[in-house]
């Protein structure tokens, strides 16, 4: 096959899945079926580029201009290839979970949720090929509508008011801001292309340059930066699947990739470095850090704690790109990859519990980890990862993430990340802590004497997540090695 | 044909004119049927003389065709250009478009008796937006205007049968729109006093020595309110919800596809052709009257559309904004910003006419279009709803539709002319039509059905197919912008280069 027919593809599998899906509303065995076959094939067909783009071939397909220098193009680079990779991946994994966890629970309208995840994947893997800002935004958008109808899901009031205030807050900040930034963008360079060593050098008053960061900074909601971060809370009324695969893989982690493209491919790392245009953001992100974490401390929805966790997260990302230096694009790059695997194994593990036990709230789930053991593992290791302890992936990506502080000589960013990896160890080890060696609560609740593990389908997805947590402290340099062409 | 070719201009117009009294005959022994067919006929071959002439100025000359003979300034011209040429093909595409669609739809909605008649008005009511477009007269513009207002009244009092107000609501028209097409007279009458002429391109050569004149500046002032009267300019825009809101489905459709867009090319032909933004006074109403106007009407549009618990007055109101979009690139008069407005005209009309017409699908089978009869539609009217949503998606300006391509236009006008605090507003006002839009997919998709034993079907093909006709060209236009991008930069490069 050659490079442009594999890229084509790899945004029309899901699509075709997703027909298949709507075919086959009938049969739920067969419709799941197709679901699993669309993400095996994609997955097959992501990676078989992957080798080809390690050995610096380029893929670029051009559709038509809709207007003068807005074209529909794609083009491969090895951030979107990391991204195409994840997603992919994580989502045969997650097609496993779904199955268990959506018949768990007995859930309604299972082929409507069905088909809008195959849209929601295409739209991620169109955002990870996009080859200019245009292209991006037009599937960024696409992946924000198709993901509104899985946050409804369960269409009671409350579902609803999530979902309204996700897509208010997405589309807002997208619209009003995003979208002015890029036809700025547009109107002094006349181009959006992804290039290089960015578009706007030469072309731009630096002194306006902050402002137009800050629209594109706040404008990607996606990336949850405070203020604009309430939607990510919002949209965990979705079903646990949604959680674990969309707002802790493809949805945030396009806004964060978005992020990382625009600084860049459209800014320059050396023009942001040298302007200085991008020290405030320095500081948003570290506020969005910290803030985001005291926060999870005080939920008591597990969810909720793991969707402020997520925030603070995605800011770690955020303050590599704003650090502009090399360093601190890779290791925003490996923390895509890392806390993806992290974080997706977390949500699972709470879905697990939640089709096990019924509950939601931390309080009440006083040692469930002896009766759930696989379940609890799963969940230190995703938490340890996470926090950045090694032999867990997460100890690569903060490390380079520091290296990047003190190689700008921003050191109380250093501060900034050890202590919010403080902060994690008590958000996160403090459920574990819970699970395994507080008392049952069994006085409280009579059904406590008869948990135990979800159904098969729910437990081995978190599981097998939790060995890539392991597995990927070992490989890390492969995705560094993937990277790098990027900052040289 | 080659005998035929050179009357085209003519028989644009004269066809449907002449076929409206053809159309009465019907009624002895009431072939129903027949007259639909026949006015059907008549949309297609106007529809096939449009594209014709657009073809022909767009790759030739502009045509200048002497009515009877008379050569103009003394007889009267029928004058086509691409911008006319252009217009010409919107109303007569979305006629040609809609009337698959009317069969069922007026049976439905307009008593059995009136159906001939119904026909017979609506041939006048095309008949005379054609003519307002292609005539290089403006004194003809005023008799076509008033042949089109005339039998509009008309065509919105049948919706009686659904719902009484249909009446008040054309009576309302009635008076306003008369009181439009007045000013727009007595405009005409004051610039015939000074310069003696009623032909436009005459007109325009013998205002140049005349801005200081007093009289002109009346003249000037009367059409404009005329004019903003017809094409609902806020705060000139209360005879527009109604009107929409009670008439039938299909005049609905044809009323926000092509009317007021035929007022808005008047104004551009006045603005532009006959004035120019080098007069003064042209320059000050543009940016002290129109733009805050506009801006205005598209944030009021918006704000009440999204407080209306009928649909079809939901989207009435949008049109008040959507038309405040069109008076802001008028306003800007900038390229960006005129190809913004003449890109909208025609991109409007795509989206306003599938929405409506879907609306058109749920009345059809619901007989009420109230948002709260609409719950859980999504399920048992799944094509119709769908298409109301990428409708809706289109009016929002998502990327990949027309809405888009007339928005960036605007935009990058406003950002030519240096107004960017606009551009935030034009921004901001986007995202208004998000809320309204999205009060309905939450109705259709995320409310259980109210009347769960009785089945609704989804509505027949015939109403479905030109829905999805204009539907897919909302995309189709949105993603290969060459054709209305090359037209409209034509057209805003002769109006600009003309004018100054």
């Amino acid at each position: 096959m050659s490079n442009q027919s594999i890229l084509i593809l790899s945004i029309l599998i899901p699509l075709i899945g997703g027909i298949g899906i709507s075919l086959l509303h009938r049969a739920p065995n067969l419709r799941e079926a197709c679901t699993l076959i669309s993400s095996i094939v994609l997955a097959f067909v992501v990676y078989s580029l992957l080798p080809r783009i390690l050995s610096g071939e380029t893929v670029n397909i051009t559709f038509r201009e809709i207007l003068p220098g807005l074209a529909l193009e794609f083009n491969v680079e090895p951030l979107g290839m990391l991204f195409a990779c994840i997603a992919s991946g994580l989502w045969i994994i997650n097609s496993l979970y779904s199955i268990g966890y959506m018949r768990g629970n007995q859930e309604k309208n299972q082929t409507r949720f069905y088909i809008y995840f195959t849209i929601a994947i295409s739209s991620s893997m169109g955002i990870a090929f996009a080859g200019n800002m245009f292209t991006l935004f037009i599937f960024y958008e696409i992946l924000t509508l198709s993901t509104y109808p899985l946050v409804a899901h369960k269409q009671n009031p409350e579902a609803k008011s999530g979902a309204r205030i996700y897509l208010g807050l997405l589309i807002g900040t997208s619209v009003g801001f995003q979208l002015v930034a890029i036809i700025w963008t547009y109107l002094v360079t006349g181009t959006l292309d992804f290039t290089p060593a960015g578009i706007l050098k030469g072309k731009i008053d630096p002194t306006v340059l902050p402002i137009l960061l800050a629209l594109y900074m706040f404008g990607i909601g996606k990336a949850a930066l405070m203020p604009f971060h309430r939607w990510l809370p919002s949209a965990m009324v979705a079903p646990t699947p949604v959680s674990a695969l969309l707002h802790a893989v493809a949805v945030v982690k396009a806004g964060v990739f978005t992020v990382l493209k625009v600084v860049i491919y459209i800014f320059g790392i050396e023009f942001l470095s040298e302007t200085g245009a991008s020290t405030w953001l320095i500081w948003a992100a570290s506020f969005t850090l910290l803030a985001a974490s005291i926060v999870a401390i005080t939920k008591d929805n597990l969810k909720a704690r793991l969707a402020y966790s997520t925030i603070s997260q995605l800011s770690y990302i955020v303050l590599g790109a704003a650090l502009a230096s090399s360093i601190g694009i890779l290791g925003g790059g490996l923390h895509i990859a890392t806390h993806a695997i992290g974080k997706i194994t977390l949500f699972m593990c709470a879905g697990a519990i939640y089709v096990a036990t019924h509950k939601t709230e931390i309080s009440d789930m006083t040692g469930l980890g002896r009766k759930m053991p696989f379940t609890y593992a799963a969940f230190t290791i995703g938490s340890l990862s996470i926090i950045g302890l090694p032999p867990f992936a997460g100890t690569w990506s903060k490390w380079y993430l520091a290296l990047a502080a003190a190689d700008t000589q921003t050191w109380l960013v250093i501060g900034v990340y050890m202590l919010s990896s403080l902060l994690n160890v008590w958000y996160l080890l403090s459920i574990v802590a819970k699970g395994f060696f507080a008392p049952p609560s069994e006085k409280s609740d009579p059904s406590t004497g008869t948990i135990k593990e979800a159904p098969l389908l729910c437990v081995l997805p978190p599981c097998l997540t939790a060995v890539g947590c392991i597995a990927l402290f070992f490989f890390a340099d492969r995705v560094v090695e993937l990277l790098r062409p990027i900052v040289n | 044909m080659n005998f035929i070719m050179p009357h085209l201009p003519v028989l644009q117009v004269a066809i449907p004119l002449i076929a409206a009294p053809i159309c009465v005959l019907f009624t002895f022994g009431g072939h129903r049927k027949l007259a639909w067919l026949f006015t059907l006929a008549v949309s297609w071959v106007c529809f096939l003389i449009a594209g014709a002439l657009l073809s022909r100025v767009l790759l030739d000359t502009d045509i200048s065709y002497a009515i009877g003979n008379w050569p103009p300034p003394f007889g009267i011209e029928y004058r086509v250009d691409p911008i006319n040429a252009f217009v010409l093909l919107i109303i007569s595409g979305i006629s040609a478009i809609a009337l698959p669609f009317a069969r069922l739809s007026v049976e439905k909605e307009i008593e059995t008796d009136r159906h001939i008649l119904f026909y017979t008005s609506y041939l006048l009511c095309l008949t005379g937006l054609l003519g307002v477009t292609i005539t290089g007269d403006a004194f003809n513009i005023f008799v076509f205007l008033e042949i089109s207002s005339l039998s509009t009244y008309v065509l919105i009092a049948t919706g009686v049968r659904q719902d009484r107000r249909a009446l008040t609501a054309a009576y309302n028209y009635l008076i306003l729109g008369t009181i439009g097409a007045t000013f727009f007279v007595i405009g005409i009458g004051l610039l015939y006093m000074v310069t003696g002429t009623l032909n436009i391109a005459d007109l325009a050569e013998r205002l140049q020595p005349l801005s200081d004149n007093r009289v002109v500046h009346a003249g000037f002032a009367f059409i404009v309110i005329g004019m903003g009267l017809k094409l609902a300019l806020f705060p000139m825009h209360v005879w527009l919800p109604n009107a929409y809101t009670y008439a039938p489905s299909l005049v609905t459709v044809f009323l926000a596809a092509t009317s007021t867009k035929v007022s808005v090319y008047v104004l551009l032909r006045f603005l532009f052709t006959v004035f120019g933004p080098s007069y003064g006074f042209v320059n000050l109403t543009l940016e002290f009257v129109l733009l805050p106007l506009a801006i205005v009407a598209m944030f009021a549009g918006s704000i009440t559309a999204i407080f209306q618990t009928n649909a079809k007055r939901l989207f009435a109101y949008s049109s008040v904004a959507q038309l405040g979009y069109m008076m802001l690139g008028v306003a800007l008069s900038n390229i960006p910003g005129l190809m913004a407005t003449i890109l909208h005209i025609f991109n409007h009309a795509l989206m306003k006419g599938a929405l409506f017409m879907a609306l058109g699908c749920v009345m059809y089978r619901l007989g009420t279009i109230s948002l709260g009869s609409m719950k859980g539609l999504g399920r048992s009217m799944p094509w119709t709803m769908a298409a109301l949503i990428l409708g809706g998606l289109s009016l929002i300006g998502v990327p990949g539709t027309v809405g888009f391509i007339s928005k960036w236009h605007l935009i990058l006008g406003t950002l030519e002319a240096g107004f960017w605090p606009i551009a935030i507003l034009i921004v901001a006002s986007s995202l208004l039509a998000v809320i309204y839009i999205w009060k309905i997919v939450e109705v259709a998709y995320l409310e259980n059905e109210i009347n769960q034993e009785k089945t609704l079907n989804e509505a027949p093909i015939s109403m479905l197919a030109p829905l999805w006709v204009l539907v897919i060209l909302n995309f189709y236009f949105g993603i290969d912008a060459d054709l209305t991008t090359w037209v409209a930069r034509n057209v805003a490069e002769t109006f600009l280069g003309g004018g100054s």
